[in-house]
């Protein structure tokens, strides 16, 4: 039936689409021969032939519309209206030139905005990682979120749990990879054996390792590159297969290739290799397998829930299995309550995911502003067009049809504007997701734009398209026709509140809340910019090196750090140099951290710690060198090595902290963990040292030559060049040891990456409250432009009756004044609620700032007199006389 | 949109159905034959049965064809379709169903 239904159906509607001519014609005939034979059956009643044909054409009832209703019939109407729609939108649209690219530069800025957002939300949030059955896959978050636990942990994780089908794990290596021509450094994954497996992955070529590999420390010296890291050192290579490379100077074998989208399971930093776990102390320099203690054993752990395990249970076993571990190993472990995350973000997810959400938010909010101001702009149109969309209704179109006209307008205007900013917010996204925002560090913003934001693009240009077209309705619903076209256009100067008042006001709302948004997090970053690092990061150059890529082995590691730091003396204009193991703070988000405990103290479990302070082993001159004060006591010599007594020095806050002050502190002994006495030689200020947004943390420094590591920072304070600088370290380090890798970078330079974040919230709000002030100029400007060109009569008799300049502007402009301060108000109080949100991400946000408050009032009142200047220029200079005589 | 008000609505498919059933015939024939064969009792608009005509070829129940008419002009004729036969069988049925019913009703004696 429905079948045979189209078949009679389908060419006629082809016809009537495409041999419309024919059609209309036909029809004409057929009514026509009706007509005929109608106006014949007149005459024949004897009446004559024009009297027939009135009373013919009066029987069809309207022949116009009865011929509208048989083209309703042909079901085609629908787009040929639209057809017609468009042309004539297109055409009323390219005869105000201003207002359509006014509504489209809006819609593309707003829409633009929401698809960016949206694109990161995807890419960091909605996007599961690129391996199979993402969806059961979580990581276990140990204990504060930090992801760090121990290697034997790991293995006893794996093997107690009843959750998880396996458990993989992996940790961060930096070497020397060398194949045989050109050592470079590289980065990548220590894994466990099964990671592979555990994520279900096949090789791209060759193939991978697995648990059946490991058979004990430094047992399985294989390499897995990525696919990426294959392509671009080994130039796509397929014989890379069983070839051997060096890493810190150990031969290791190349087993196989990753697949191209697999990128290890963390979103920011993508690892050029993979490596077994097990082989970890050959790159490391120290093997942490049996390191219960250390939780730099492993980054994360992570694995498929078995079918039917909720994550709650997951949970509940987890922490059941670190109890149970705190029993057996109370000196090397503290349990703390793990939580499952999932891979990806870890304990990042934590802080990007609100923040992103926050922004999708506020991107929100600028499209809801952008809708009302044009929905006010197009209000403000219907109404200047009321005159034709009378006349319209007077020659028969229903008011169905002019409503669709001006939606028709409204979503061609919003899919144009959605078009152009999905264009841009492409761009950007591809910009993004390509840019390396720190050199020489794997990080990178996974936002590559998919089919997802194109589909959200395009929804949010229509819904906003109907949002803001639907606006003028209920105006046009009420145009009478007979008035309209009698009296001409009305000039009422309404002093109800009108819907147009309101879209205005809360539009200047939203945009308040937008510029007080931006303003705290750029105060906030003003702030953290200027405070207290507890060191002095200007002027001041950094050298990494990892001796263990040179293959020294630990015991000649001091000797060789020693020659280091004499060598670097020799070089001309340098002042202090001083060298610190591992990363030296606020240096790439890394920091040991270490239990101490009171001198009385007996019971050293971790969990009876006095305090958890960061721990740095620096050499004698360190404090000179980064410009840290010395508050008391003294700071270390070279005769504090392995034959001397253990000493520290500790900042403020530790020594307030175990020994109620400064000077108490200096003299006094503390415990480690492993029960050392340590005696405090010194106190320095306190300071910054993981992130610039932490509370203030205590911290101990050690003595360098007492606990050595083949990792280390050279820090040189120097006010030469930085880039001779640089250079001339290089070289120098080089003359010591050519198969050195060096790294050099100014600690300014390196800070960066602990203000990314804060620079990032800071410039995607500031670009967000650029566009509310943008959004609100145009609002504010259509409104007291509209107002005042609508009431020139009425203000040029005010003038030719006297009034003076204050009480013409009071008239023309006080009403967009008052919306401009009542919206001011509304959005300002809104902003700071909203700000405390803030807090959270940018460094000392805090809303009740005097300067916000003040800025933000400032701000709002000059855009409110920038966007007036022109409609009060025109008010101003109504020539009463000229306009009289026009009208 | 006008609607032959005193048409139950729907029937007036079934009696343009019914009568190019039998023969086929144009528009101005078939306003011609209602009259006619109603005496005058359904009054059908010559406004409203042109979209009907239309709708009906649309539904693929009539199909169209240029032909001389009696007085010899071009005119539009229409005539039934296989479709067309069926829903006229079922619209029928439906009607007879409908209209039985309702006498049904309407002969109800008051108690």
């Amino acid at each position: 039936m429905r079948m045979e239904h189209w078949f009679y159906a389908v060419p006629l509607r082809l016809r009537s689409l495409f041999r419309r001519r024919q059609v209309e014609q036909d029809l004409d005939e057929e009514l026509q021969y009706h007509l005929e034979r109608k106006i014949e059956e007149y005459i024949a009643q004897g009446l004559t032939p024009q009297q027939s044909r009135h009373a013919a054409l009066r029987a069809m009832d309207g022949l116009t519309q009865r011929k509208e209703e048989c083209r309703d019939m042909w079901r085609v109407n629908a787009i040929d209206n639209t057809l017609q729609d468009i042309r004539y939108a297109l055409r009323v649209l390219a005869k105000s030139p201003a207002f359509t690219i006014v509504a489209v530069v809006t819609l593309a800025l707003a829409i633009g905005a929401n698809a960016v957002v949206f694109g990161v939300l995807n890419g960091l949030i909605l996007r599961p990682l690129n391996v199979s059955q993402a969806e059961s896959l979580w990581g276990t978050e140990y204990g504060d979120g930090s992801g760090w636990q121990s290697y034997p942990n790991y293995v006893d994780l794996r093997d107690r749990n009843r959750s998880f089908d396996d458990l993989a794990a992996f940790k961060f290596v930096f070497v020397g990879l060398d194949t045989g021509k050109d050592p470079s450094l590289a980065g990548g994954y220590a894994t466990s054996g099964n990671y592979f497996d555990v994520l279900r992955i096949q090789p791209y070529l060759g193939r991978f390792f697995h648990r059946s590999d490991e058979h004990g420390p430094n047992s399985a010296p294989y390499v897995v590159l990525t696919w990426a890291y294959w392509h671009t050192r080994f130039q796509d290579d397929r014989g890379v297969v069983g070839r051997t490379v060096r890493l810190d100077k150990h031969p290791f074998t190349i087993l196989g290739v990753a697949p191209p989208g697999f990128q290890g399971t963390l979103l920011f930093v993508s690892p050029d290799f993979f490596m077994p776990i097990v082989n970890q102390e050959q790159v490391d320099g120290e093997s942490l397998l049996n390191a219960r203690g250390s939780n730099r054993g492993i980054f994360e752990a992570q694995g498929h829930l078995k079918p039917g395990v909720t994550p709650t249970q997951a949970v509940a076993d987890v922490n059941a299995v670190g109890a149970y571990l705190e029993k057996i190993y109370p000196k090397e472990f503290g349990h703390k309550s793990s939580s499952l995350a999932r891979p990806g973000l870890t304990s990042l997810g934590r802080r990007v995911r609100p923040f992103v959400a926050g922004l999708m938010l506020l991107a929100g909010l600028i499209l809801v502003a952008a809708c009302a101001n044009l929905g006010s702009l197009f209000a403000a149109r219907a109404a200047d067009r009321s005159r034709e969309v009378a006349l319209r209704l007077a020659l028969g179109a229903s008011r169905k049809r002019i409503l669709r006209q001006l939606l028709t307008e409204a979503v061609l205007i919003s899919l144009v504007g959605g078009a152009a900013g999905l264009l841009g917010s492409v761009v950007l996204l591809r910009r993004l997701s390509t840019w390396q925002p720190f050199p020489g560090a794997s990080v990178h913003v996974p936002v590559t734009p998919d089919a997802k934001i194109y589909a959200v693009a395009l929804v949010l240009a229509l819904v906003s398209g109907f949002l803001f077209g639907i606006v003028p309705v209920r105006q046009v619903l009420r145009t009478d026709p007979y008035q309209i076209v009698k009296a001409g256009p009305t000039g009422t100067v309404g002093r109800r509140i009108t819907l147009r008042d309101v879209l205005l006001a809360v539009q200047i709302a939203i945009c308040a809340v937008l510029v007080t948004s931006s303003m705290v997090a750029v105060r906030g970053l003003v702030r953290s910019l200027h405070s207290n690092f507890g060191f002095e990061p200007r002027n001041t150059m950094l050298a990494a090196t990892n001796l263990a890529m040179a293959g020294y082995s630990v015991d000649k590691v001091p000797a060789m750090q020693r020659r280091m730091i004499d060598a670097m003396e020799t070089i001309p204009g340098v002042e202090r140099v001083g060298l610190v193991n591992n990363y030296p703070p606020l240096v790439y988000v890394a920091a040991t951290r270490a239990n101490v405990f009171r001198e009385e103290a007996t019971d050293l479990r971790p969990s009876n710690a006095a305090a958890v302070p960061y721990r740095y082993d620096i050499s004698p001159e360190y404090f000179h060198a980064a410009g840290t004060t010395l508050l008391a006591g003294r700071s270390f010599s070279w005769h504090d090595d392995n034959n001397a007594p253990p000493v520290a020095v500790v900042n403020r806050g530790f020594a307030g902290k175990i020994f109620g002050s400064v000077t108490n502190a200096v003299g006094r002994y503390y415990k480690m963990q492993d029960g050392t006495r340590v005696q405090v030689v010194g106190v320095v200020e306190d300071g910054k040292y993981l992130s610039l947004t932490e509370d203030q943390q205590p911290a101990m420094f050690l003595p360098f030559l007492q606990s050595p590591s083949s990792a280390s920072y050279l820090v040189v304070r120097s006010t030469r060049d930085p880039q001779q600088l640089a250079a001339a370290m290089r070289s120098k380090l080089r003359e010591l040891d050519a198969g050195l890798p060096v790294g050099t970078r100014s600690w300014n330079s390196l800070l960066e990456v602990v203000l990314f974040p804060s620079r990032v919230a800071t410039v995607s709000l500031g670009v967000l409250g650029v566009m509310g002030a943008m959004l609100s100029i145009t609002g504010i400007f259509g409104m007291a432009a509209y107002s005042v060109s609508k009431r020139l009569r009425e203000l040029g008799i005010r003038i030719a009756l006297g009034a003076q300049r204050k009480e013409v502007l009071g008239a023309a402009l006080g009403r967009a004044f008052k919306l401009l301060a009542f919206g001011s108000a509304a959005g300002l109080f809104l902003g700071l609620l909203a700000s405390r949100v803030l807090a959270s991400i940018v460094y000392q946000a805090t809303p009740r700032d005097p300067v916000v408050l003040a800025g933000v009032s400032l701000v709002m009142l000059l855009l409110g007199l920038l966007a007036t200047w022109i409609p009060a220029q025109r008010a101003l200079s109504i020539d009463p006389l000229r306009l009289l005589r026009e009208e | 949109m006008s609607r032959p008000s005193d048409l139950v609505q729907g029937t007036l498919d079934l009696l343009l159905l019914k009568i190019v059933a039998l023969e086929p015939l144009n528009g101005w024939a078939i306003s011609q034959r209602l009259k006619q064969v109603s005496g005058d009792v359904l009054q059908v608009s010559d406004g409203s049965l042109y979209p009907a005509l239309h709708k009906l070829e649309q539904e693929g129940w009539i199909s169209a064809e240029w032909k001389a008419s009696e007085n010899n002009r071009r005119a539009k004729f229409y005539s039934l379709t296989r479709l067309g036969r069926r829903q006229l069988q079922k619209e029928a049925a439906n009607w007879t169903r409908l209209s039985d019913a309702i006498t049904q009703v309407v002969r109800l004696e008051e108690a």
